[in-house]
Formats: C-alpha cells, structure tokens, sequence
C-alpha cells in the first residue's frame, strides 16, 4: 500500500470522526439547552404543522433571506442547492448499488459544478464590494469561501480537464467503509479535493458551519405561537411556582 | 445636547455607507450605587470583573438555546446589515445587527469556542477588556431591542437576545444603566415607572371621570382597586399621565362602559410595562410581573385586559402564562391575557359599540405597528392578527385611512427609535436618528394621501414620537393613541337608540 493511500485513508477516519462527533456533541448541546420563554418571530404559526412548514420553506427555498436580499439569495440558494445535488451525485461513490435517484441526477450535474462555484463567488463579491459586508467579514470568512471554492474548482478539473479514475476511487472509498483498504488513484487534482473536503469536515464542527443544524433549533424559528392556550415552561421558568408565593 | 442633527428625509430611504465610530459617544447615564443596591445589583464595576462577565456570559448560554444557537450560528451573510433602524439612521457600522452580536459573539468565541481558543484572530475573537465592556455599555443601550433583524436573518437570530444577554452581564459586574434600573426601583417602591403613587392614581382616575361627564354627560367610571370587579385593566403608567396616552385610557373607560362591563385598575399593578425585560434580568421580569397575578387574586377578577404598551404586551403575551400561570382562577373562555384591541374589536364585531366616524373627519390617519406587539405577540387567533386587529379598530374610528409603505408596517415596521429602554433624554440624538425610518415613511404618506395623524398602540412609541416629531417638522400631537381615537368616535348609551 502506497503512502498516499495510507496517508489519505486515515485523514478520512479522522475527518469523519471528528465530523460525526463534534456535530453529534453540538446537536446535543443544543437539543439540551432550555429554551425557558416563547420567542418565536411574529407572525409565528400557531400549530406545530404550522412550524414544520415554517422550517421547511426555511432550510428549502431560504425563505427569510429572500425577504433580506435578493442577491445574497440568489447566490447562498445557487450555491447550497448544487451542493446539495452535488452531495448525493457523490453517493455513487459510497453505496453499491447506487441508490435509484442518483443516476437521475446527471442530468443536472451538468449545472451544479459550475453553479456552486458562481454562487460561491457572487456571495465572495460582496464581502469585497458592499462595504457593510466587507466590515462585518473576518479572515475565516474568507478562507472558508476559499475552501469551497476550492473544492468546486478542483472537482470540475476532474470533470473537464484531468479526469480521474472513479472506479478505483470508488474503490479505495468503499474499502474505507469496510476496512478493506484499496489503493487511492494519485490524481494531483484528485488528492487537493480530498484534502479541502477532509478540512470542511475537521472544521465543521468548530466554525459557522454550525448553522446547519444550527437552524432546527432556532427558537424564533421553532416555536409554536400558542403561549396563551398552553403554559410553556423550561430550565429556570420550570423552576416558577405561584401557587404558593400568591399566597391563594 | 446642542449637536444634534436630524437627518434630512430625502425621496426615500436609502442605505447609507458604512461611516465608523459616528455614535461611538452616545451612551446612557451609568446607574448611581445607591439605585445599583435597590435593584441587588453591585454598585460599582467588581474586583476582577473581567472574569465574573465571561462566566456569567458561560451561564447565560448554557440556560438559554437561543442564546447558544444565534452565538453558534451566524455565518455573516449581510442580510441584517440594513435592517436596524438606527444603521439606517446613523450609519455607525456597529449598529449593524450582526456586527452588534459580534461584540459579544467574539467575547464568547475567545473564550467558549476552539477556533477562539486557539485561532482568535481568525474569527475575530477578542479577550473581555474595559474597552470591550465600555463598547457594549455603548452598543447594546443602541439597540431598541424590536426584531427587526430576526425577521430577515435566515437563521432567526434575534439581536434582542443577545443585547439583553450583554445587559444582564454589565449589570451583573456593578455597570447598570440609569434610566431603566431607576424605573424598576421606581416599580418595586412606588408601583410604577412613572412613580405615581395610589393616592395620586385615585384623584387622577376622579379627575378623568369629571372631565368625561363634562364632555358626554355620561358617567363613566374610571375605577381603581374595586374588589369583584369582572376585568382588571393592567396600563402603561404614562396612560394616567400626559397625552396622547390618557386620550387612550379614556377611551378604554368609555368601551367598558359601552359594553356594561365592570373593570378595575390596581394601585398594587398600576403598570403593565416591564423593565426586566430590556435589561434582561430573569428574575425582575418574574418579580414585577407577579405583582399582575396578585393583583388579579386580590381583586378577585375573572379576566385581566392589557392597555395600550408595546413590550408590555409582549411580557403579557408571550411570557404571562410561563411567568405567573397557570390562570385556572381566571375565565378560561376568553383569552388570557386580552389586549384591549381585541377587547374593542371583539364588541365592534358584535355590533355591540357605536361609532361617530365623522368625529374624528379632521384627521387622516395612519397606523404605526409597535415592534413588540408587531413581532413578538399576537392578537386574536390567527397569525397576523396583531397587524388588522388594531387597524380594523382604527378604521371603525376614522373615515380616512392610509397604511404606511409596506416595507415598513407589519412584521417589517421600523421601530419607533425609543424602545427598549432607551427613552432618556440623554440618547436624545440616538432617538433622533433612529426614528428616520419611520419619519421617512410616514412623510410619504403625507405627502401621497395628506395623512395628519399616526396612531400607535405602544406608551414608548407614543413618548417618543411625542418628542421627535417636532425634530421632523410635524406637530407634536400627530401622534395618537388607538383608543384616543376610539375615544372621539364612540357613542355612549343606548346602542339601538
């Protein structure tokens, strides 16, 4: 076994185990947390179907950004719907057989290679042009835009200019999966993608990635708007008892 | 101050560029020892402070999802950037919705976060310094705490949260704010904000009911501390007060009396408003709130209604039934608490009150939608109600009605410039330029439909318009109250007649 196979096999059970856990760890401090009083934004659905429906044109269609600004919507939706597609067109390389929908997707993996780039980079622009952006934009802000890109960059090489071996690819990943170690194909393009998305999964976990799962908790988001109807109590307003200090 | 400059309202709103550190000197009054121990707070700034502030911050978080999830989850995405009300009016890029969490976000990233830990120049995280806590002393008193921003930001941050986090925290190292940590001593000794004491109340009330004869000749009572009466009406103080609010109270006399209802103020709860809650302290939000529930057992009254106050309806709203619930000894058919608009408009649909619309013919009005009531509550049972409740009341007042451009009404009203505890006189130039969006808007629609008045439904509002009007060229009383205008309109006595 080569040293690239090796080096690159154990990057990838250190990214998807820092990934899982540090996700996991997070989902669970925020599942725990209390939220104690009703916040939700006004007008809030009043059921709980009503919130489902809340979050679910949230996290689709983005639908409080596109209220906030057009452009930043229109790229932040480009970009996060061809990374979706591009997400599971990359299942083929994890599951045998492929699950039935992802050969569907090559009709529009056409598009998100190159659309997640242009979202990526419109939503760049604006750190530079609009300047109540550029103020509010850090270093990792950047770098982080930098790391996509860079994953999008070197995946569309490989599409279009140095194409790489997917079925050894393939290979070496479901190896991965079943401790049965295949060697990795030392396409240069090949190994920079690998290296920028084991980085995406190590600081996922510690960076604002965090507002993936992040938004599901969402108070103002989450809530049911029924704080009339039924009494909502949690962490310190738990601990409230009335009865008594009324003196009634 | 003498250096104020109101903003010049041009065409339309427009987005300023970013100019840094313009409002870096406006900053309330530090609250006196003596009010710091009324309130159980230090009286001055701590022995070693710095670290107390980083772990009641650690505290706050971990008793509060949002508070961790919007720390966690902004990714700077812009959206917020020219939402706030006093960006638009000042252009100090800290007023900035998500640049003003980052004031605390990276006190907390430095020390709660890995990447802060140990990369803190990389996600601007920065150790908790004086410069730092005099920054927030500045910021979060520039922040009326209205939502707007939380509306807009694909992940619901809510700026309120954290301002009232960071309010917590200064007033926790000994650095509280005058003007609301006196109003809460003022509630804890006198009763109310405005520190009207019971007698006073008794002879206003008695007052109010002589001035209403006169004008009606119908007698209508204004009661306080009437043991068995149905409703107890829990009211901004400023409503026994000045105008436009008494116009108001006066007004919600007059439905009740309409209605053959009997009510009841409470000297023991002669304010609805809240301080608590700006200044984010849990246990005052419960404490001044409980005085409503002992009120409400102590007169022995089955329904509690909530006058005219933005934040107060929201406390009421949103945090009555977890704060001082359950209500089993009220009369669970109706709504708990009610607002008086939804009291109002409830007998309006039942043909129940009648209106003199010409009464009110020398007005044209528009609606201001209070940001608290706006954004953070509710009337009636469906979503939304809280926006055509209040006007289906204004309208059953007024013939002449015009809504304000919707970018700004609604769940996107632009606050009045004034609340969350920033109604001092010492903000004056803050308030100022933070209500030019709302004068923007509102100046459109006097020059498209020559509207006249502005009605609101919030005692802030209506104290700060009341102030910042002129500033813009309008008429101090443009501003009124709903039921003012309710007021004006009403018939009294027999309905069929």
């Amino acid at each position: 076994m080569s040293a690239v196979t090796l080096i690159y096999a154990l990057l990838f059970y250190l990214a998807t185990a820092i990934l899982v856990i540090g996700v996991t760890r997070k989902i669970f401090i925020y599942a725990r947390t209390p939220q104690p009083l009703k916040i939700p934004t006004a007008p809030a659905p009043t059921t709980r179907v009503g919130v489902w429906m809340r979050m679910a044109r949230e996290v689709t269609v983005f639908e409080s950004l596109f209220k906030a600004n057009k452009w930043t919507w229109l790229f932040g939706w480009v970009f996060h719907l061809c990374l979706a597609v591009e997400l599971l067109w990359h299942l083929r390389y994890f599951t045998e057989p492929v699950w039935f929908f992802v050969p569907l997707l090559q009709w529009f993996i056409v598009f998100t290679g190159f659309g997640m780039v242009a979202g990526l980079l419109g939503l760049w622009g604006r750190r530079f042009l609009v300047d109540r952006v550029r103020y509010i934009s850090n270093l990792s802000d950047h770098l982080m835009l930098a790391l996509l890109v860079g994953i999008g960059a070197s995946g569309l090489s490989m599409k279009y200019l140095a194409r790489t071996d997917i079925v050894s690819l393939k290979a070496f990943f479901m190896g991965l999966m079943t401790f049965n170690w295949q060697p990795l194909p030392a396409n240069p393009a090949l190994l920079v993608h690998l290296t920028l998305v084991a980085t995406l999964m190590i600081v996922f976990p510690v960076s604002k990635l965090l507002h993936a799962p992040g938004v599901f908790f969402s108070p103002t988001r989450n809530q049911v708007d029924n704080a009339r109807e039924k009494r909502w109590v949690a962490g310190w307003s738990a601990k409230i008892d009335n009865t008594k200090a009324a003196g009634n | 101050m003498a250096d104020i400059e109101t903003p010049v309202l041009g065409e339309y709103q427009v987005i300023p560029h970013i100019k840094q550190d313009t409002m870096a000197g406006s900053k309330p009054y530090i609250a006196k020892p003596e009010v710091q121990a009324g309130m159980g707070f230090p009286k001055e700034l701590v022995p070693d402070w710095e670290n107390v502030a980083v772990k009641k911050l650690g505290d706050l978080v971990s008793q509060s999802r949002a508070l961790q999830v919007f720390l966690d989850s902004c990714v700077k995405c812009g959206a917020c950037t020219d939402k706030c009300h006093y960006y638009l009016g000042t252009s100090d890029p800290k007023n900035m919705p998500v640049a003003r969490q980052d004031l605390l976000r990276s006190v907390y990233r430095r020390y709660y976060t890995f990447a802060g830990k140990f990369f803190p120049k990389l996600v601007g995280a920065r150790d908790m310094t004086k410069d730092v806590l005099d920054e927030w002393y500045t910021y979060f008193h520039q922040c009326s705490q209205c939502r707007r921003c939380s509306v807009f930001c694909p992940y619901g941050i809510d700026t309120a949260e954290i301002s009232m986090a960071a309010r917590e925290i200064m007033d926790t190292v000994g650095q509280g704010q005058k003007y609301c940590n006196e109003i809460l001593v003022k509630v804890y000794t006198i009763g109310n904000n405005l520190g009207l004491p019971g007698p006073a109340l008794a002879n206003t009330l008695e007052g109010l009911e002589e001035d209403v004869k006169d004008d009606t000749g119908v007698d209508v009572k204004y009661p306080v501390d009437v043991k068995g009466a149905e409703v107890l009406v829990v009211t901004p103080s400023a409503d026994f007060f000045a105008e436009p609010h008494v116009d108001g109270l006066i007004g919600y006399g007059k439905v009740f009396h309409a209605a053959g209802v009997s009510w009841t103020l409470s000297s023991h709860a002669s304010e609805a408003g809240n301080f608590g809650m700006f200044i984010g302290s849990n246990k005052d939000l419960h404490k001044v709130a409980k005085r409503i529930r002992e009120a409400a057992l102590d007169l022995g009254v089955k329904r509690i209604v909530v006058g005219e106050c933005g934040h107060a309806w929201r406390v009421a709203y949103s945090f009555w039934n977890t704060l001082i619930g359950p209500f089993d000894f009220l009369d669970q058919r109706y709504p708990i608490p009610q607002h008086i608009c939804e009291f109002t408009y409830d007998l309006i649909q039942r043909n129940a009150l009648k209106f003199d619309k010409s009464a009110n013919d020398d007005k044209v009005v528009t609606f201001h939608d209070s940001c608290n009531v706006a954004r953070a509550s509710r009337m009636g049972n469906m979503p939304g109600g809280q926006f055509i409740i209040p006007r289906a009341v204004v309208r059953a007042s007024v013939n002449k009605f015009f809504d304000m451009a919707p970018e700004t009404i609604y769940e996107s009203t632009f606050c009045c410039g004034g609340g969350g505890g920033l109604l001092t006189d010492e903000l004056l130039d803050l308030r100022i330029k933070g209500t030019a969006p709302r004068m923007q808007a509102f100046k459109e629609v006097v020059e498209e439909h020559g509207v006249t008045h502005i009605a609101a439904i919030c005692a802030i509002c209506k104290a700060q318009f009341t102030k910042v009007l002129p500033y813009y060229k309008f008429p101090m009383d443009t501003i009124q109250s709903v039921h003012g205008l309710v007021s004006k309109a009403i018939r009294l006595g027999p309905v069929n007649e």
